[in-house]
């Protein structure tokens, strides 16, 4: 499912990690400009895909490409330099520990650039008025709550103005003020900046509200893709099971096992001896 | 014969896998190697580490060595009293501690205070993504964050175990001349007849120069490739502390057999 | 702390450790071992060497004066060839003599050099002509046990 105007595409891959295959011939494009949700259940792949995009793992088989280079190929300098037009927000944070909340924003910007202190002072603070947090510069990453940590990681990732921002389960865990906060940004920066943001959840209500597109992957494969209305009102049992949270389908309760009957049976013999 | 069989095969994946995480262990130190220009451009990440792994450890280095000394001359005066040598103590306290303790303890000491904390630092690191968020941010954690431990480490170890030998010659010298009596003129004469710059001390630091590239290496990869959950970190520290400790015994055997006893 | 704290510790261990290697050094080795001063080779045969090893110190009235350098066994003359590195500030007559003593009753072998009565001194590259073979412990006793021998022998 490649749409000719997207920017990143992710064509006919082949992932396993050791002896589990996540994806089997997975094509998926995301449009520029666009926030793009990916969703799907545990293990479905989705952090994987992030990965993909961002260089840290290689797909056997495929290729990963924004525009026409192809991140999956990239040595080692190349891809560092790639990295550098891209902003990326771990599921908890990832600050540094032992910087307070200014210099782990100012991090990107005193390792990239050659910026003299009084215009990193600026660009730092910029960032954080805009997620809300200017006054928390002085704060250590300990002293700041799970919502406070992510969006002073958000500053931190949108530090060197990239032009893709990837988001790795950035409602999880939040309460409702922070998830609507956080919803918010993701939104609000893509459209002032005019970049191209994916994000990953499974919060169905959080990303409906922000996402363009959502794509559905179950089984390695991208089973749905449409608009969040467009999901909502699909007839598909296996986007209706996700979307409408049930607990029986298409997904089965049961985990693969042997007919119940047998196993008990086996125990009984057990017995008898 | 099963049993047999099985404790074979254990031996047999063990030694596979010890083969294999020493190559995985060799790429990896070798990566750094090459990242490490970096500690000449910003000599700050080097001070930094030197004071993490260095002077943090110098009160255990300092004690020890005072200890160790004190030790060494009660006991050597003791023995060499039977012999009606106890002159011959300054001797017995420097050449020891110069050959063999300064560099092996202290290496032993280095690896369970700042080895340790070096794998607990970038082992959390990357349980908490903080490596992952580095490289994302076109950061190469090889550079920015080991190159810098692991130089700090290699560079404070010699230091470290100097000043360790010099505490403990210090601390002979209390126990014997200055508690016991025996004559300090004897003390440092016998001692600087028989104790060899190039022989001694130079084997010496050689030693915990080789010591504090062993544990430095061992350090830094154990905290790279560790597990990242809290109990990854954990059995992580403890492999640093156990294969440092082994590592260091074996290279001061193979080291002292080529320097001390002429099979050269 | 603040950097500047952080790098005055690190300069503080950093100047310490080098102390250390400097105690370590001067009070506790040799100083001599450390400076190679400018000096002079010289050689010298002996019958028996006994337990003299390289690096054994070359004494003259007591006083260390040089090294022994190498010690090597010559097929023309089946007998040990010993080389000296002298210290250049001192200088010996050309018939000198060398033997290798005992320091002490049962301690390490050495070469002291006798001083000779000639005008010339030595040089590089010259060799000592009269040298005395090192006290072989087993000979001694032997001669001694024989003498007693025919001591008893002879009354």
């Amino acid at each position: 499912m490649i749409k000719k105007t997207d920017l990143l595409q992710l064509s006919s891959i082949n992932f396993a990690y050791g002896q589990t295959q996540i994806f089997a011939d997975l094509n998926v494009g995301f449009e520029a400009g666009k926030v793009t949700a990916i969703m799907g259940g545990s293990g479905s792949g989705k952090t994987t895909i992030l990965k993909l995009i961002g260089g840290q793992v290689s797909p056997q088989q495929g290729r990963v490409a924004w525009g026409d280079r192809a991140i999956n190929q990239m040595k080692h300098n190349e891809l560092y330099s790639y990295r550098k037009s891209l902003g990326m927000l771990f599921q908890f944070g990832a600050l540094f520990t032992d910087l307070n909340v200014f210099e782990n924003v100012a991090f990107p910007l005193r390792e990239q650039t050659a910026l003299p202190e009084s215009a990193i002072k600026d660009l730092v603070l910029m960032k954080l008025h805009a997620v809300g947090l200017r006054g928390a510069q002085k704060l250590m990453p300990a002293e700041l709550s799970g919502g406070m940590a992510r969006r002073v990681a958000l500053a931190r990732a949108i530090a060197l103005d990239p032009s893709l921002m990837l988001y790795d389960e950035p409602f999880t865990g939040l309460d409702p003020i922070s998830t609507a906060i956080t919803g918010n940004l993701i939104r609000t920066l893509n459209d002032a900046l005019g970049i191209t943001s994916v994000f990953v959840t499974h919060d169905i209500k959080a990303s409906f509200k922000v996402a363009d597109e959502v794509i559905l992957l179950s089984r390695g494969t991208v089973t749905a893709r449409g608009t969040p209305s467009e999901l909502l009102d699909s007839r598909d049992p296996l986007v209706r099971q996700f979307v409408q949270g049930e607990v029986d389908g298409p997904v089965p309760f049961h985990v693969h096992s042997e007919a119940y009957r047998d196993d008990l049976k086996l125990e009984s013999e057990e017995r008898n001896w | 014969m099963t049993l047999i069989t099985r404790i074979l095969s254990k031996i047999g994946s063990a030694t596979v896998d010890a083969v294999w995480t020493l190559g995985t262990a060799s790429v990896f130190i070798f990566r750094v190697l090459s990242r490490s220009a970096i500690v000449l451009r910003r000599p700050r990440l080097l001070v930094a580490e030197m004071h993490f792994a260095g002077v943090l450890s110098l009160v255990i280095i300092i004690v020890s060595g005072l200890f160790v000394g004190l030790v060494l001359g009660l006991q050597g005066y003791e023995t060499l009293k039977r012999y009606g040598s106890t002159g011959a103590v300054g001797t017995l306290v420097a050449l020891s501690l110069v050959r063999e303790l300064g560099p092996v303890v202290s290496a032993l000491l280095f690896a369970s205070r700042a080895g340790s904390a070096i794998t607990a630092e970038i082992g959390i690191m990357k349980t908490t993504e903080q490596l992952s968020a580095m490289e994302m941010m076109a950061v190469d954690p090889h550079a920015r964050v080991v190159a810098p431990m692991f130089w700090g480490g290699f560079l404070s170890m010699p230091l470290l175990a100097a000043i360790f030998s010099a505490m403990g010659i210090i601390g002979g010298y209390l126990i014997t001349v200055v508690v016991i009596g025996v004559d300090s003129g004897a003390f440092w004469s016998q001692m600087q007849a028989s104790v060899d710059f190039h022989h001694d001390i130079l084997n010496g630091v050689i030693k915990s120069i080789v010591f504090g590239a062993a544990v430095s290496s061992i350090a830094v990869y154990e905290g790279y490739a560790s597990v990242p959950t809290a109990e990854g970190v954990s059995r992580a520290v403890t492999r640093t502390v156990v294969t440092s400790a082994l590592a260091v015994l074996a290279l001061d055997f193979v080291l002292t057999a080529f320097m001390f006893t002429g099979v050269h | 702390m603040d950097r500047s704290m952080v790098d005055l510790w690190v300069g503080l261990f950093v100047a310490v450790g080098i102390g250390a290697l400097l105690f370590l050094a001067l009070k506790a080795g040799n100083v001599d071992s450390i400076i190679k001063s400018q000096g002079y080779s010289v050689s010298a045969e002996f019958d028996n060497i006994g337990g003299l090893k390289a690096k054994a110190p070359v004494k003259s009235a007591g006083v260390i004066v040089g090294r022994v350098s190498s010690v090597n066994f010559s097929n023309q003359s089946l007998r040990a060839v010993v080389k000296l590195d002298l210290d250049e500030r001192f200088q010996f007559p050309k018939d000198s003599s060398a033997s290798i003593l005992t320091a002490g009753l049962l301690g390490d072998q050495f070469v002291g050099i006798d001083p000779g009565g000639s005008l010339e001194n030595l040089v590089e590259g010259d060799r000592l002509r009269i040298t005395q073979s090192a006290i072989v412990l087993e000979k001694v006793i032997g001669q001694f046990l024989y003498g007693k021998m025919s001591e008893t022998n002879s009354d």
